[in-house]
């Protein structure tokens, strides 16, 4: 039997939008996702403190302690409420960069591959394989030394030179199914060129699933960037990242807690949010997910 | 005939199985849906019940509803007793014995059915050893039994084969044999030969009718397909939306129908023996040159690749040459595998072919740089077998029919293309609110006219149809046809229609081509190949059309000839139609046929053709 639906215009976006809506965790998660970064953004110009501002009077001071300092100081005295809330600005800024940098290669070398099909196909991904083999810190110690250590532009670049191929393979599958499929090759019969082939239709029809992979890939990229930054190759002081803050909390473990606690904490909501927020996409792109 | 011995019999014991009132609703988030209302029928023993109807008329359901495999969210009420016992109230365990040993089932779609990486054997014996408490050897010996008696060639080997190995004629087969392993009282057969060749058909739907004949179970054909019905049917209940409108014998039924809707069903089948001439031979003046000219056309593809080159090469289309002319339309017919749809793909240059040319108004294409050839293609345009898949499912049918003009006029303005997507909408029968619409929403035959807005909006020259109608219903199929007679009609372009369905080929084209394995075999003006074919295989294919008559159609398919066509990866030598042909002689296996002109124009590729009543 055919099943079609009666009832007013839908599209699988919208669709797809309705179904998110309806998911209270997955909206929750963005909501709190949402609210971190507006946080981050704004509330730092609240406290008298800059992130490198020293507070001679206030060294390691516990969170509650001094008005002055909310979440307490580290041992250098400086605010670590300010310091968190820059740290987790930057991490998400590389995170979404990075994220996308990887997307837009990514899709785009996935979907000329998949595309292109044969030789081109061959090589392309040939490469990928290579890449991949690679060990990833590799690539990004080379990436790092060949700037200036801990810059930003580096990092980034870094990531994203990584986090692209999973893309690339999980797009040319997709694309590879596609291009069999009669709506392509309809296009083909009516004249459409490459390009617009597959701008117009390769790639709106597997940004579904990709978009889902891409919030999974956020919450990776804060994770490698806090190892990066506790190996000493990501972001340096006195500049904060989630990473790097939580690697100085952990050395003072044992006397300061609060230096670890702070910033692990709001990594862990950050990661929770995105993982649910991910689950939550990737339901609403399901359409046999009632 | 056996329906009147069974009725005799049904005063006493009680019908294999009979609904009464039976209704299956589904609650979906949009509310509650009735698929079935208020359904009564009976199936006896040695009875064939054809149940049929257009898909969503609830046929399957109702079927679902009696075995209790309705999905999640359906309900079925009122009484189904099969030889007496309710199945309704029946627990789950009590339902699943008496399917198992009662109930046959085939479906539609037998790859699904079947699981991948079990041996057929495997299957079958697995069945017969649970079902009769058997060993090994014993079930083993009873699945090559099994597997003879639904004439599978080579069962012994079959049986160490998986089901991707087998043709789909070959897995209904086997779906038929596993049905029948528990000696079922009643088998239900759902669309068994929707997805088949019309030859394939016509041997499966035979072997129906046998099997019933012989074990005189009772059996269910529900199919949208009255020719299929006519042959093995012996009652026929027409289910419309959910109701039955008409039942009664199946002389009656498709004879004298009381119902209209039956009418309207009984109508839009095209038949073979219809009155009326098919259309005349186009009015190609001698001399004129052919707007579309294929000579030696041949098409190769690699199959699997290995480290050094492919490991087979498989010859899709072997060396094709034909002429269209101006206004023309051409039929092209033949069994998957046939070649059909590779043909006129390399005709558009869709695949590169191998070897030969393909000359459009006087212009080689395979020559021209890609720029021309897309600048060309606005006159060279392609309806899809597949309605749905044809569609880009992320566009709304404004922006899908309106794509042409996109690339092919993109100096228009918004009024005017609008203008030209409301009138091209308008000429297919469609509304123009649908051009918001997303394709996942419109019906098959919805679908189908978009697919046709798309390629006419254009107004092509050459519009090629690959078997545009093979998914859709039969109303649907004629309606569809109804209207490329009439874009044809008004303009001149020519018309390549690839059909496996000599029926509708019959009603739309003045010339046709039968292909086999990628051969030509016969081309002939309509008329005179269906009134008198002269290749041995163009009469097997009109000999297995089923024809909506049950004083004759019986007959037919007792007459249908075994065999499928070998793999295009081993072609025969020769002729590659001897291995099936009923007249092969040794010259067939040695040369190949001369492709041969007729002083009446057509064109014949047999040895034997002179020699044949």
């Amino acid at each position: 039997m055919n099943e079609h639906s009666p009832g007013g215009a839908r599209g699988l976006w919208r669709d797809a939008g309705r179904r998110l809506r309806r998911d209270r965790v997955a909206l929750a998660a963005l909501g709190v996702i949402v609210l971190v970064a507006l946080f981050a953004l704004l509330a730092p110009a609240l406290s008298p403190w800059g992130y490198e501002s020293l507070d001679w009077q206030h060294l390691a001071l516990p969170p509650g302690a001094s008005a002055a300092h909310w979440l307490g100081t580290d041992r250098l005295g400086r605010d670590l409420f300010v310091r968190t809330l820059h740290g987790v600005r930057l991490s998400l800024l590389i995170s979404v960069l990075a994220s996308l940098v990887s997307l837009v290669i990514g899709v785009l070398w996935g979907a000329v591959a998949g595309l292109a099909g044969g030789r081109t196909d061959g090589w392309m991904m040939r490469l990928v394989d290579v890449l991949y083999s690679l060990p990833y810190l590799f690539i990004v110690i080379i990436l790092t030394t060949l700037w200036q250590r801990g810059s930003i532009a580096a990092l980034l670049l870094a990531l994203g030179a990584v986090g692209w191929l999973t893309t690339a393979r999980i797009v040319r599958g997709q694309a590879l199914a596609l291009k069999h499929r009669e709506f392509i090759e309809a296009a083909r019969a009516v004249g459409v060129p490459a390009p617009a082939i597959l701008l117009r239709h390769i790639v709106p029809n597997l940004l579904g699933p990709v978009l889902v992979y891409a919030t999974l890939i956020v919450p990776q990229i804060i994770v490698s960037e806090s190892f990066l930054s506790f190996l000493g190759l990501g972001v340096q002081e006195p500049h904060a990242s989630l990473g790097n803050l939580i690697l100085t909390g952990a050395q003072e473990m044992e006397s300061a807690p609060w230096m670890l606690l702070v910033p692990a904490a709001f990594l862990v909501v950050l990661l929770v949010c995105f993982n649910f927020l991910g689950d939550g996409l990737r339901d609403a792109f399901d359409p046999r997910e009632r | 005939m056996p329906s009147i011995r069974a009725s005799a019999e049904a005063a006493a014991a009680p019908a294999v199985l009979s609904l009464s009132g039976l209704t299956v609703t589904f609650d979906t988030p949009r509310g509650r849906i009735t698929a079935a209302r208020d359904v009564t029928l009976a199936v006896e023993r040695g009875e064939c019940l054809g149940v049929v109807g257009e898909s969503g008329a609830g046929k399957s359901q109702v079927f679902l509803a009696v075995l209790g495999l309705l999905a999640a969210n359906g309900r079925a009420q009122g009484s189904a007793r099969f030889l007496g016992t309710e199945l309704l109230k029946l627990a789950p365990a009590a339902l699943d014995r008496v399917r198992g040993a009662g109930i046959g089932m085939v479906f539609q779609d037998p790859m699904t059915s079947l699981t991948p990486h079990l041996t057929v054997g495997g299957q079958i014996a697995e069945v017969i050893r649970r079902h009769r408490g058997v060993g090994r050897a014993a079930a083993h010996a009873a699945a090559l039994t099994l597997l003879e008696r639904v004439q599978v060639s080579d069962p012994e080997r079959r049986m160490q084969q998986y089901p991707h190995e087998l043709s789909g004629g070959l897995r209904q087969r086997v779906m038929i044999a596993i049905a029948l392993s528990s000696e079922p009282q009643l088998l239900i057969a759902d669309e068994p030969t929707t997805s088949l060749d019309v030859t394939v058909q016509a041997q499966i739907l035979a072997l129906l009718a046998e099997l019933k004949r012989e074990r005189a179970m009772g059996m269910v054909l529900i199919t949208h397909d009255l020719g299929a019905v006519a042959g093995v049917a012996d009652r026929v209940a027409v289910l419309r939306e959910g109701c039955i409108v008409e039942t009664g014998p199946v002389a009656a039924v498709l004879k004298t129908p009381r119902d209209p809707y039956t009418r309207t069903l009984l109508r839009d089948t095209p038949r073979l023996d219809a009155d009326g001439a098919p259309p005349g031979a186009a009015a190609a003046p001698p001399g004129s040159p052919a707007a579309l000219r294929l000579t030696d056309l041949t098409v190769r593809f690699n199959v699997g690749r290995g480290w050094f080159g492919p490991h087979a090469r498989l010859t899709a289309v072997s060396a094709v040459s034909l002429e269209l002319y101006a206004g023309e339309s051409l039929g092209v017919v033949g069994e998957s595998g046939a070649g059909k749809s590779t043909l006129v793909r390399a005709a558009l240059q869709l695949l590169r072919p191998a070897a030969g040319r393909v000359v459009w108004m006087g212009q080689a294409l395979a020559d021209l740089p890609q720029g021309v050839l897309r600048a060309l293609r606005r006159d060279l345009q392609i309806i899809f077998q597949d309605p749905l898949g044809s569609l880009d499912p992320r566009m709304t049918v404004g922006e899908i029919v309106g794509e042409p003009l996109r690339v092919h006029a993109p100096h228009l303005d918004r009024a005017a293309r609008a203008a030209q997507l409301a009138a091209v909408l308008r000429r297919v029968g469609l509304t123009a609110e649908l051009a918001s619409r997303y394709p996942h929403e419109l019906s098959g035959g919805q679908c189908q006219r978009v697919g046709i807005a798309r390629a006419t909006i254009l107004k092509p020259r050459l519009l090629i149809c690959d078997e545009p109608v093979s998914a859709l219903d039969v109303p649907t199929q004629q309606q569809i046809v109804t209207l490329l007679a009439h874009l044809k009609r008004e303009s001149d372009m020519c018309l390549l229609f690839v059909s496996h369905n000599l029926a509708l080929v019959r009603q739309l084209c003045e010339r046709v081509l039968v292909l086999y394995l990628g051969r030509m075999m016969e081309l002939a003006p309509a008329h005179s190949l269906y009134t008198r074919p002269r290749h041995p295989y163009t009469r097997e294919l009109l000999a297995a059309v089923p024809i909506p008559d049950p004083d004759i159609q019986p007959a037919r398919l007792a007459r249908a000839r075994p065999g499928e066509p070998p793999s295009p990866l081993s072609p025969p030598s020769g002729c590659v139609y001897r291995t099936r042909c009923p007249h092969a002689a040794p010259v067939c296996a040695e040369r190949i046929p001369e492709w041969e002109e007729l002083p009446d124009t057509r064109r014949v590729a047999c040895h034997r053709w002179r020699e044949l009543p």
